[in-house]
């Protein structure tokens, strides 16, 4: 019974979801970038991200973009605060791809958790227990080069 | 049988979801120190600072409100360090809940970017901070003000105006740092401070800083902030995660000295 109601919840948000679709709401021209018309790895990104705020996060307004080759990783350094919460969204247009997210803590070693994607979008977490530097490393592990965007949200 | 599937798929998502860092190496001290370091993403906003903040000292946030008098000055450096201080005032402002100091805040923003001929840019920002405001938007507010912020910073490299960038950048720090050193300086929990010790973004906001263009460092505003710097940042560097009760209140003192100096517009030049 539980699980009848439970699955009609789930087919009347599906249902929601495509009239939405077929009846888009109005721009809205106000925060970051949304409306931009082109698809670019950063609006993919951004909309990786937008599916976090219902849990609350907010998306921070800067971004790393450019090429990614596969098995040429890179690195940025970041700095965390301890008692928030943080997601990394990296997105690009080949879909073919498959993109890993990790994170690392000030001495190298991997940190964080909430992993998922492994596709062409991919998202990874930490809850930040100690304030400080860290590394996240976007890996391109299949595909060949593509424009890729990392960015995140916070709360 | 399709209730079936939909649940595997389910516990595949999750699986997905909290995956573990099984078969995850190390980094080495060379990757770390080739790390790309970028200010945009890499330099923490005074939104996920206060958010910080507020979660280990619940502060009243109303009482740090401060009254801003706008300056008179046309030297461009105190104008671009009052625009970054500006930005963390409105953070706060949003932390206190309290959404006509977010608009006032906001409208000061405004007339200082003028200043610095980018206010044009970042109009719209500026009506949307105020239709959230009105909604108590509190989230949507921290995103709008974060990307005013970008806003002015791209318009400001774009007319290749970088010293100013690193002006704002360095004022909102400050600012941030002035706040919170005077809230931990009351507050007994020695944890709470680790929040203020960020030995890395001191250092790297100095380097910024003492790169600025000879012109530059020659201003009395400009001197005043690399030697707060230089002291916050030793004394950052030297007590790693957890700052001493004395180092906190220096730090304070720092900080507000440099703030005074941005709003006493009579010592330009």
């Amino acid at each position: 019974m539980r699980t009848g109601f439970l699955f009609l919840i789930l087919f009347v948000g599906i249902a929601a979801a495509r009239a939405e679709q077929k009846n888009p709401a109005p721009p809205d021209s106000s925060a970051l970038e949304w409306n931009s018309p082109d698809q670019s790895p950063r609006r993919l990104a951004l909309e990786l991200a937008a599916g976090n705020a219902a849990e609350g996060y907010q998306v921070h307004d800067g971004f790393w973009s450019g090429t990614l080759a596969k098995s040429e990783p890179i690195l940025i350094e970041l700095y965390l605060f301890a008692g928030n919460d943080y997601r990394f969204s990296a997105a690009n247009l080949d879909f073919q791809s498959q993109l890993t997210i990790s994170i690392f803590d000030a001495w190298g070693f991997p940190a964080g958790s909430e992993y998922t994607g492994n596709s062409s979008c991919s998202t990874a977490g930490i809850s930040v227990i100690r304030s400080g530097r860290y590394f996240i490393r976007i890996l391109m592990t299949e595909g060949d080069k593509a424009d890729t965007c990392v960015l995140y949200s916070y709360k | 049988m399709p209730f079936k599937f939909l649940r595997t798929a389910s516990l595949l998502a999750l699986g997905l979801r909290f995956g573990s860092l099984e078969g995850q190496e190390p980094l080495t001290a060379e990757q770390m120190r080739n790390a790309i370091f970028l200010e945009t993403v890499s330099t923490p906003t005074p939104g996920e600072f206060f958010l910080a903040l507020d979660k280990q000292c619940q502060p009243n946030w109303s009482k740090l409100l401060r009254p801003v008098v706008p300056s008179a000055t046309a030297d461009r450096e105190h104008i671009a360090m009052e625009l970054g201080m500006l930005v963390a005032d409105g953070f706060m402002a949003i932390e206190a809940q309290d959404g006509q100091s977010v608009k006032n805040t906001s409208r000061d923003i405004l007339v200082a970017a003028k200043k610095l001929n980018v206010s044009q840019q970042i109009v719209t920002r500026g009506q949307s901070i105020s239709d959230f405001a009105d909604s108590n938007d509190w989230r949507r507010l921290r995103e709008e003000l974060d990307a005013m912020q970008n806003d002015i910073r791209l318009s400001l490299l774009e007319q290749k105006d970088s010293p100013l960038v690193i002006l704002a950048m360095a004022g909102s720090w400050v600012r941030q740092m002035e706040m919170a050193s005077h809230l931990l300086s009351a507050d007994e929990n020695p944890s709470s401070s680790s929040l203020l010790s960020q030995p890395e973004v001191a250092a790297r906001i100095l380097a910024r800083v003492e790169s600025l263009p000879e012109n530059f460092k020659k201003r009395p505003l400009v001197q005043k902030l690399t030697e707060g710097l230089q002291s916050t940042s030793s004394l950052m560097a030297e007590s790693k995660s957890s700052l001493s009760p004395s180092a906190v209140r220096n730090i304070a003192a720092t900080m507000s000295a440099i703030t005074a100096s941005v709003a006493d517009t009579s010592s330009k030049k």
